[in-house]
């Protein structure tokens, strides 16, 4: 099996008599601050390998979405053809599926560009800028930008929020503590701010 | 003065004739959610999230232009009116472009605290990310048209206090724009007197200081008590 960042701290967590809890965090159009919050959970990045196994995410190089998958935390907006595609195989392989932070919540600093048509975007960035990138529509190489960012729930189903610009590893916390225990996300006031 | 018995949220209470039913609810100590009231200022009934249930009223009815009547049957809180303060905030937020992680009222905004504390953890509609301007031709303040939700404090700020009316509403329904003077950039104003008095009051990162960035705006509204004070009641002193 595959070690990834939280499993590492297995050695040192009791052997769990339950089966572990198939963890996946995923990172759409974001900047990974949501990631980096959650790994500032510090030490109880510990408590969590003992009841969770991290079966997907941008820090463990898994290149598939795997099958079953209890829950997923989706940083980062929809922005791209990849994106949308990654949205649908967390959706239909994931029993619960979180909007991470608020690109996936709400669009936020990635939807900025929705006031521009793409053609219009990479244009005024690349074309009239500095240099040309492929535009990744013939090749695939670099996906396809989707005409609008779309926050994940206009595109799948999404479970719970957690607002945040990042989320402080608090609220992470407070809502990871509640899924493992399969219980619903409920972030009190000051938790769910935008922002 | 004569005094009215109306029932809030099955309690007996009474007010005094002419109050609104905001004022009362407010010294009974009630959290009802605003936007657009703001104490010192005339009221607007324009933003809706001070919605109540009357008995015998389909119409769920704004408190803060609604005076209290005798006999009246209040409530307050209720799923229903839960349901609809949601969905008013969430229209306010998908009619121009919020994007609280990089705006100057983070952390301080009216809009974004009563958002988090109705629930409001996600907007359902469809944002309609308008291609909005800002206003940048003062030499002290900014007007970003995308945090606007016209809630009209400026207007009445300006024209009821200051005096100077610079501040009003052109055109209709998602397509209204707050405009200084006759619709000219705010720099050129020739009636605006620098006050800054608008910018206080606004709940919202739509008016601010020039040059102030990210989550930096403080705004004060003591002002109006105090200006308020001297003018009704010849106060002039205040323990600041
Ligand atoms: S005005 Fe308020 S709600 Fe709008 S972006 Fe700024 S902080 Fe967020
Ligand atoms: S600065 Fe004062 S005078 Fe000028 S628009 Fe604002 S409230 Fe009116
Ligand atoms: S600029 Fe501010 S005070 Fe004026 S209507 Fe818009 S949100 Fe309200
Ligand atoms: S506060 Fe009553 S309608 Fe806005």
């Amino acid at each position: 099996m595959r070690r990834t960042t939280l499993q590492v701290h297995e050695s040192s967590a009791k052997p769990a008599g339950a089966p572990k809890i198939r963890l996946a965090t995923a990172w759409l159009g974001g900047c990974s601050g949501c990631h980096m919050s959650f790994l500032d959970l510090d030490e109880r990045l510990i408590e969590l390998a003992e009841v969770a196994e991290l079966v997907y995410s941008p820090i463990a190089d898994i290149k598939e979405f795997p099958e079953n998958v209890d829950v997923c935390l989706v940083e980062g907006a929809v922005a791209n053809v990849d994106h949308v595609k990654l949205a649908q195989e967390i959706r239909a392989r994931s029993k619960v599926v979180v909007s991470f932070g608020d690109c996936a919540v709400t669009g936020n600093v990635t939807s900025l560009r929705n006031r521009l048509g793409v053609d219009d975007l990479l244009n005024q960035v690349y074309q009239n800028g500095p240099g040309s990138v492929p535009r990744g529509e013939g090749d695939e190489v670099v996906p396809r930008l989707i005409e609008r960012v779309l926050p994940l729930h206009q595109v799948i189903q999404v479970d719970a929020f957690i607002p945040g610009c990042p989320p402080d590893p608090e609220r992470i916390w407070a809502a990871v503590s509640a899924l493992l225990r399969g219980e619903p996300v409920v972030l009190s006031a000051d938790m769910r701010r935008f922002g | 003065m004569s005094v009215v018995t109306l029932t809030v949220n099955d309690e007996l209470v009474s007010a005094q004739a002419g109050q609104s039913l905001l004022a009362v609810l407010k010294e009974l100590g009630l959290e009802i959610p605003t936007l657009c009231h703001l104490e010192g200022l005339s009221e607007r009934g324009g933003c809706r999230l001070c919605l109540v249930e009357v008995e015998g009223n389909n119409k769920l009815l704004p408190a803060c232009v609604t005076p209290v009547q005798e006999g009246m049957v209040v409530t307050t809180h209720s799923d229903r009116l839960v349901k609809y303060r949601r969905m008013i905030l969430e229209l306010l937020f998908a009619e121009r472009n919020h994007v609280c992680a990089v705006c100057v009222m983070n952390g301080r905004c009216e809009l974004q605290a009563n958002a988090a504390s109705i629930g409001m953890d996600h907007v359902r509609y469809d944002y309609l990310s308008p291609d909005l301007p800002m206003d940048a031709s003062h030499d002290r303040f900014v007007l970003d048209h995308n945090r606007c939700i016209l809630c009209t404090r400026c207007v009445r700020v300006c024209d009821e206090i200051e005096g100077a009316h610079v501040w009003d509403v052109m055109g209709r329904g998602v397509n209204s724009r707050i405009i200084a003077d006759l619709n000219q950039p705010w720099g050129t104003s020739t009636s605006c007197t620098n006050c800054g008095k608008c910018v206080q009051v606004c709940p919202t990162g739509a008016l601010h200081a020039r040059g102030a960035t990210v989550a930096e705006m403080e705004k004060q509204h003591d002002f109006l008590r105090w200006i308020l004070d001297g003018r009704e009641k010849k106060q002039w002193e205040h323990n600041r």
